[in-house]
């Protein structure tokens, strides 16, 4: 039996400990195999949590293999610390900017970096005790085993020496940070999401290479707490599945921080010299190099589907792609199910936990759940938050849709005006000639709060002039998605219309 | 003593039409046609300038501003430049495969700034060569040349080879690093250049796919109560209608949406003044007669605190409504180009705007931007003048008052082509 080494956290501190100790106890001994699993999950992050937690309540005789930490990288290196230090990042901010709430710039606004990251740990450590505990999992009768997981055959799978029978399992490794092969990179030393909640002290200077969600929600926290922060990215606008308002919106704001917006940008190389990292950087013909002390690197993900021996489990995969699933998640062998960053095109935890509920009824009841029946939404949390679900105008108009967008600006929300948050919009598209709603986009300060009165609309098959009617109380910046539905009703309203209701108002 | 009486709205567009063609009559270089792209020391000379040039001189002529023989001998002497200037790839060129660098020099009208082969700009001065060409009709020796000259350069460039194996045309090409990365993708102001693009007889577009591919990228919104195809900015919604007459024409996505782009470029003038009424951003003189974000010359990059408020300066930029950017500069010269679609509204501004700051206009002239909220003794203003404000100025209260240019170019059969290739039906078609 080959030993498995601990997962290490950084700085070893109170918190740190105590994340570790729910999400991979040192003294935690692999449990002996059932004779046959009801299922088998490989992966301890959002999705394979999250099916455990709900197959277990129902009965199943179910097994969790994880290599590394419990949660994944959500609880771990993700969604729950980068939220934390986004926090602490938009309070600096209110108070660089309190005169715009009416209030006095407070003297002497020092940033105590050290205190913001003891928070995130204080945050990820007493998240994890709920979510991703071993012994509250083990408590509800799922057998987890920390190791590597290797497919046998199709319904077999060894971890730890111990073999695993199962009659249905899911894939839910996740993915790892994209590396970029630029020449210098690795012999200069650089950040991922795996490592930048290590850090202790706030770079001084920062390059931050990617403008998708992790790069552009990185770079304007670490700028906000105090770092003079450089974005680069290969496209011409941030976040290239957005729609270009809200990318402008975003790169406004970005530059706004005095953050350095370097769009349609390649990074050609690094070196060291003394402490500093030089890193060239070319703009179609325009070269120019930038100075930093650390470098962070958010270009995207690869999917974890290595050394798991998946052919011996009949299960296709691709190094880049991941595990191509069907509809019903099922991959290849139609006894295994993928969920997650591993075979998902949007690697948010919520399309996890999601994926997780489908998986759990197709494959535990012979359910014929659909992932493309679910309305999901994602978000992305810098400030103004960028949120969206459903379609984009461009995907419906390629499907031939005919698409009318409802505009409201933030800026004609009372509330979003008396919080001084009037950046940004409510964007909802309807199919043209009816009030179906094919997709949304909301850039607001709380947009991933927003977003989900739509998300609950579309997936209850809810339309846009039944939205109108919803009484909520005034006034909220959600009343920008009323506004948008009295917006639809208005059109409604056609001159012969208009003049029958003149008729009788008149009688 | 009797009070002058005010100009009535005729005079008052004569005088600013005159004023604004007075910047290509004096500030062109008689030599080859070269027009600078502002009157600032040292300015280059900006292709799309010669064609805003170019297209003024009919006008010049019909207002009896200028003689037909001068005007025809500017505009061979400009034609003449092009078709005999450097094509080829290197860096000191002042062409490739048929399109223009930007920028020019003035007086060897090679390449400078190390600018772009560009696209659009080059759509531009394309489209002021077919407007002479379709002018200049009479069968003399000057005004024969003009026409095959004309026919000559339109047929010389490689549309084809500006899409780099794409759908959608390349935003540009250099030298030094080959296509950039941007493709036209709508809506903006590019619609012009597909239409010359797909109607060229020699090298055209691939094919209708590309007009396909470019109004993919459409969103038709409801935006403070009007339903219209967005784009921030004014000039997006003037500069291919400075020469094409898009009332009544409709394309697929317009007879979808029971619209046309004129009717578009109306409600994008309405929206316009929608958002300086709400003026989110609290600057200074935005008002129901007071509106106007476009491309434009601003008080340079500065970031100050005025009355308590950060503000953020910009130098030229495209300035644009609901979204942004907006630093409070106003331009004129695009309140002034809405004319054809929402006469009074723009006519209201410019009014209110010349008597409300009086140094906005000495002369008549428009200034690129002004902006009231960056005041000293008065608000600030931009230095000098720029050539494409003066272009859109002299076309497009033509077009109000005379039509003469749309009237040119319907004669002209390659727009009639391209615009059929783009399957727009109905109206003058």
């Amino acid at each position: 039996m080959q030993e498995q080494s601990l997962p290490q956290m950084s700085p070893g501190d109170e918190d740190n400990r105590t994340s570790l100790e729910n999400a991979h106890p040192s003294f935690w001994r692999n449990p002996q195999p059932m004779d046959n699993y009801s299922l088998a999950i490989v992966g301890g992050g959002p999705a394979g949590l999250l099916t455990a937690h709900m197959a277990a309540t129902l009965g199943a005789k179910v097994a969790l293999v994880e290599r590394n930490l419990l949660g994944g990288q959500c609880f771990n290196v993700g969604c729950i610390p980068s939220k934390a230090i986004i926090r602490t990042s938009r309070l600096y901010a209110e108070m660089r900017t309190a005169e715009n709430f009416g209030a006095q710039v407070p003297s002497g606004i020092t940033v105590d970096f050290q205190r913001a990251m003891a928070r995130m740990r204080q945050v990820r450590a007493r998240i994890s005790r709920r979510r991703c505990s071993v012994q509250r999992l083990s408590s509800m009768g799922v057998d987890v085993y920390f190791g590597e997981a290797r497919f046998a055959g199709p319904r077999t799978v060894i971890v730890d020496g111990k073999t695993l029978r199962f009659r249905k399992a899911l894939i839910a490794t996740g993915a790892r940070p994209k590396l970029p092969s630029i020449p210098g990179l690795a012999e200069a030393g650089f950040l991922t999401n795996e490592n930048v909640f290590n850090l202790t002290e706030c770079p001084r200077r920062l390059l931050v290479i990617g403008g998708g969600p992790l790069g552009c929600e990185l770079a304007q926290a670490l700028c906000r707490l105090g770092s003079r922060v450089a974005i680069a990215q290969s496209d011409p606008m941030f976040l290239g599945k957005e729609e270009r308002d809200a990318a402008q919106i975003l790169s406004d704001a970005l530059a706004r921080d005095g953050i350095e917006v370097h769009l349609n940008t390649q990074v050609t190389g690094v070196r060291v010299e003394g402490k500093q990292k030089f890193v060239d950087l070319i703009t179609d013909d325009n070269k120019r190099t930038v100075a930093v002390d650390e470098i962070l690197v958010g270009i995207g993900s690869v999917p974890n589907v290595e050394d798991m021996n998946l052919q011996a489990a009949g299960v296709k995969y691709d190094s880049e792609a991941g595990i191509p699933i069907d509809d019903f998640l099922q991959t290849t062998n139609p006894r295994i199910y993928a969920a997650g960053d591993v075979c998902s095109e949007h690697k948010f935890p919520h399309i996890e936990a999601a994926a997780a509920r489908i998986v759990v009824r197709n494959a535990l009841f012979c359910g014929r759940k659909r992932l493309s029946t679910l309305a999901i939404p994602w978000c992305t949390y810098t400030d103004p938050e960028i949120a969206h679900v459903g379609l984009y105008v461009r995907e419906a108009r390629a499907k031939g849709i005919a698409v009318k967008t409802f505009t409201v600006l933030m800026h004609d929300v009372d509330r979003a005006i008396s919080d001084a948050e009037e950046e940004g919009f409510v964007k909802i598209h309807v199919k043209e000639g009816t009030d179906k709603i094919l997709g949304a986009t909301v850039v607001a300060s709380h947009a991933g709060e927003m977003i989900n009165e739509i998300s609950l609309a579309m997936g209850s098959g809810i339309g846009l002039r039944a939205l109108a009617r919803v009484n909520q109380p005034y006034p909220t910046q959600a009343d920008a998605i009323k506004m948008a539905a009295d917006a639809y009703n208005r059109t409604r309203l056609t001159p012969a219309l208009k003049w029958l209701f003149k008729q009788w108002l008149a009688w | 003593m009797v009070e002058p009486s005010a100009p009535s709205h005729e005079e008052l567009l004569d005088c600013f039409q005159r004023a604004a063609f007075g910047y290509f009559l004096h500030g062109c270089n008689l030599t080859n046609g070269l027009v600078a792209d502002t009157s600032r020391a040292g300015a280059p000379a900006s292709i799309a300038v010669v064609g805003f040039a170019l297209s003024s001189y009919p006008v010049a002529v019909e207002r009896s501003w200028m003689t037909r023989a001068d005007a025809a001998a500017r505009s061979l002497v400009t034609l003449r430049f092009f078709w005999n200037s450097v094509q080829n790839d290197q860096p000191n060129a002042t062409g490739y495969k048929g399109f223009y660098y930007h920028f020019l020099d003035l007086q060897s009208g090679k390449r400078v700034w190390q600018s772009e082969l560009s696209m659009i700009d080059t759509t531009l001065l394309c489209a002021g060569i077919l407007t002479v060409s379709a002018y200049f009709t009479e069968n003399n020796e000057s005004e024969t040349e003009i026409r095959e000259l004309a026919d000559k350069l339109y047929r010389r460039i490689d549309w084809q080879w500006a899409q780099n194996g794409k759908s959608t045309v390349s935003l540009g090409w250099k030298p030094e690093c080959g296509f950039l990365h941007y493709g036209w993708e709508g809506y903006n102001e590019a619609a012009i250049l597909y239409v010359l693009g797909l109607a060229s007889p020699t090298h055209p577009l691939s094919d209708e796919s590309c007009y396909t591919a470019w109004t993919a990228t459409y969103q038709w919104e409801n935006i403070y109560g009007y339903d219209l195809l967005y784009a921030g900015p004014l000039f997006i919604h003037q500069f291919s209608h400075a020469w094409i007459d898009f009332k009544g024409i409709q394309d697929r996505f317009m007879r979808e949406k029971g619209s046309d782009y004129f009717e578009n470029s109306r409600r994008a003038t309405c929206v316009q003044r929608e958002y300086a009424l709400r003026n989110p951003h609290e600057f200074k003189g935005y008002a129901e007669n007071c509106w106007g974000l476009s491309a434009g010359d601003g008080p340079s990059p500065q970031t100050l605190r005025l009355d308590g408020v950060e503000r953020r300066f910009f130098g030229y930029a495209a300035r644009g409504v609901p979204y942004g950017p907006d630093d409070g500069t106003i331009a004129l010269p695009a309140v002034l180009a809405s004319l054809p679609f929402a006469p009074e509204a723009a006519l209201a501004a410019v009014i209110h705007c010349r008597e409300r700051y009086p140094g906005i206009a000495t002369d008549w002239r428009l200034p690129s931007g002004f902006n009231p909220t960056l005041a000293k003794s008065g608000p600030w203003i931009s230095e000098g003048y720029f050539g494409l404000d003066q272009g859109i100025i002299v076309l497009m209260i033509e077009n109000y008052r005379s039509q003469l240019v749309w009237k040119l170019t319907r004669q002209c059969p390659f727009i009639r082509t391209g615009l059929d290739r783009a399957a727009f039906r109905g109206g003058w078609l």
